[in-house]
């Protein structure tokens, strides 16, 4: 029987295991050392691995990012924690133009495996640079991986997959679920498969595709939609790059109608994407046109109220769904 | 001209003569491939060191195969120290399925691991971070390999050099800091993009030495080179080596450099490494004329070579166009 653990300490349960089973992996960021981690994902590793796999750094995104390819290169797996998904715009290049584009460059004969931990996303009263989803950044580069773990069993075991993965991983790591989303996680060694999906809830009349934070809420405006006798069915995509396809097709083809609930804002988040793909390869199955539930396109504000005003909720969740339930 | 100055280093005749090779088979590839683009044979890509030969025949000369090069974008001649074939060197450049990339990218970028040798991107500066990861991974293992990191006095007002160099002298990497100072970044000159006359006087801000030298001067760069190898090696940490030298060429092929003076490229032409580096082997009777003519004779048939090589290689399948992205 699996044991209940917080997200956060999924996160950090994944970390201690790989560093035991493979002395290759080790950890750098900012505050990793013995303070643990701004959020504690690292608390106890420095105790137990030393200075030398738990490395604190400088406040140096670049470099992290940058220290992390050049050990990858050697056969390490390093793991950088950036300490907010804000902050990773610092590193950009090293991720958009140096890891992604490596070993395409080299002619197929290098590998980047990293992961860079980005903890993301609002509703934790962060403000501007505190908040955000920059997930659709580095869906737009090619030879990148990017997840998006919604439960602490996913939490683990994707943040498993993405270090023993041979190519660049971003990691996002939803603050607002740290500490409130618990559950069974899986023991040892089993992993969470990248580019899998997960039904969250099965229905046959509309399709509802979400992940990290956003999950919660499509669960609760389903369960509403289902008091009115639409069953909707709620897919994690748990990946976002590359993003399950199959899964997605397989459900809309059963109820062809489909809603994407994003936390990111909503021009050119991957809603945007999914939408372009669902209308060129299965435009044929929709009664319905695509819609969307994201951030507007602004930032994230301080003030509750603003905020709040612009988060997506199962209130808006639940509208948009009677929308399509009514096409 | 300044005469060559003794070293303390005793390098044997056949060491010197060695040098004198890569010197003239360094200039003589670049004045190839400059050739080939004035004749439409290569595209583009191609920025010539032409002038600065001395930085990478004094710098790599001696390196083990363990230890690894990070080269800026001028210095084609340190892969083919390093073992990468003038034949895969040529390819590259042909953008041909057998350079290094498989027609991917020409220049610089690409690398081979099994070599040590780091392919940066087009981002100067971006390859230090890099560097910084590679030292790491020696001192985690407790080896006493170096990396040898190259960039420009442009790139070292570039972030990445700061937090690379940074990190370095932090954690007592294992690096030399190799700065080919040949006064443009492409077009603007020192004076306008530092406020310094030396960027070796920046590594005292790292907490490790740096030093500015005669860049055209092999054996100096050599000398220098030795004892910063020695402390690297030791476990003393980083030194930043500073060459002062020359960009004979415009930045790349297509640029005229109408920006500076034909005297200031004549009074540099007059320290022309190559020839001051002859008179002193000759002086010394380690080189002869014959000698000479013979060298001369097998760089210009290893360059046919490899000229022939790349043209007869075959140009990619387009299927290539988008292999070699993930692992």
């Amino acid at each position: 029987m699996a044991k209940e653990l917080s997200y956060l300490d999924a996160i950090r349960e994944a970390l201690g295991e790989e560093m035991r089973r493979d002395p290759k992996v080790f950890v750098l960021g900012e505050d990793v050392g013995p303070y643990g981690g701004a959020f504690g994902a690292t608390q106890g590793l420095c105790d137990e691995f030393g200075e030398m796999r738990v490395i604190d750094t400088p406040i140096s995104e670049s470099a992290i990012i940058g220290v992390s390819i050049g050990a990858a290169l050697r056969g390490y797996r390093p793991v950088a924690e950036m300490q907010f998904a804000d902050f990773i715009s610092c590193g950009f290049d090293q991720i958009v133009n140096q890891a992604a584009t490596l070993r395409y460059r080299y002619g197929g004969r290098a590998t980047v495996p990293i992961v860079v931990r980005a903890p993301s996303g609002g509703n934790v009263g962060g403000g501007l640079y505190h908040s955000q989803n920059p997930e659709a950044w580095f869906i737009h580069r090619p030879g990148l991986k990017v997840v998006a773990p919604s439960t602490a069993y996913d939490a683990k075991g994707l943040l498993k997959a993405a270090i023993r993965d041979d190519n660049p991983v971003v990691y996002f790591e939803h603050k607002y679920l740290y500490r409130r989303a618990k559950g069974p996680v899986p023991e040892g060694d089993e992993i969470v498969p990248i580019g899998v999906a997960a039904t969250r809830r099965p229905g046959d009349d509309i399709t509802l595709l979400t992940y990290a934070a956003m999950v919660g809420p499509s669960l609760e405006a389903a369960d509403k939609l289902a008091k009115e006798g639409v069953e909707v069915e709620v897919i994690d995509l748990r990946t976002l790059l590359p993003f399950d396809k199959s899964a997605i097709f397989t459900s809309l083809e059963k109820t062809n109608r489909v809603l994407i609930v994003h936390e990111d804002v909503k021009t050119l988040g991957i809603g945007a994407e999914l939408s372009a793909v669902i209308m060129e390869e299965r435009f044929d199955h929709l009664d319905a046109p695509v819609l969307r539930v994201t951030y507007p396109d602004t930032h994230a504000p301080f003030s509750h109220v603003l905020e709040a005003a612009n988060l997506p909720n199962t209130d808006k969740i639940t509208e948009a769904l009677r929308r399509l339930a009514a096409y | 001209m300044p005469p060559i100055k003794r070293t303390k280093f005793k390098l044997a005749h056949e060491q010197l003569l060695e040098m004198f090779y890569w010197l003239k088979l360094i200039r003589a590839f670049d004045e190839r491939l400059s050739m080939l683009v004035k004749q439409g044979k290569v595209r583009s890509g191609v920025y010539t060191g032409i002038g600065q030969e001395a930085i990478i025949v004094g710098t790599c000369f001696g390196l083990r195969k363990e230890d690894f090069i990070c080269p800026l974008h001028r210095d084609l001649g340190s892969f083919l120290m390093k073992g990468v074939s003038p034949r895969a060197m040529m390819a590259q450049m042909f953008a041909k399925e057998t350079g290094l990339s498989k027609g991917r990218d020409s220049a610089l970028h690409s690398g081979d691991n099994d070599l040590g040798i780091f392919g940066n991107t087009s981002m100067l500066g971006a390859n230090l971070p890099v560097a910084a990861g590679l030292g790491l991974t020696f001192k985690m293992e407790k080896t006493d390999n170096v990396v040898v990191a190259y960039f420009g006095e442009g790139a070292s007002n570039v972030g990445d050099f700061h937090e690379a160099l940074n990190i370095a002298g932090v954690q007592h990497l294992p690096i030399l800091f190799i700065c080919e100072n040949n006064q443009y970044a492409y077009s603007v000159p020192v004076e306008k993009s530092m406020a310094i006359d030396d960027v070796a006087d920046r590594a005292e801000s790292y907490g490790f030495d740096g030093v500015a030298i005669n860049g055209n001067d092999v054996l100096a760069v050599y000398q220098a080179t030795q004892g910063a190898l020695a402390r690297a090696r030791g476990g003393q940490g980083p030194t930043l080596i500073e060459c002062k030298t020359y960009r004979w060429h415009g930045h790349s092929e297509h640029d005229k450099a109408f920006y500076r003076t034909n005297e200031e490229l004549a009074m540099w032409k007059s320290r022309d490494p190559i020839p001051t580096f002859t008179t002193y082997l000759k002086g010394l009777h380690v080189l002869t004329d014959d000698h000479e003519k013979e060298i001369e004779g097998r760089v210009k048939s290893v360059i046919d070579d490899a000229v022939e090589f790349a043209t007869n290689s075959p140009d990619p399948g387009p299927e290539e166009a988008i292999t070699d992205l993930y692992a």
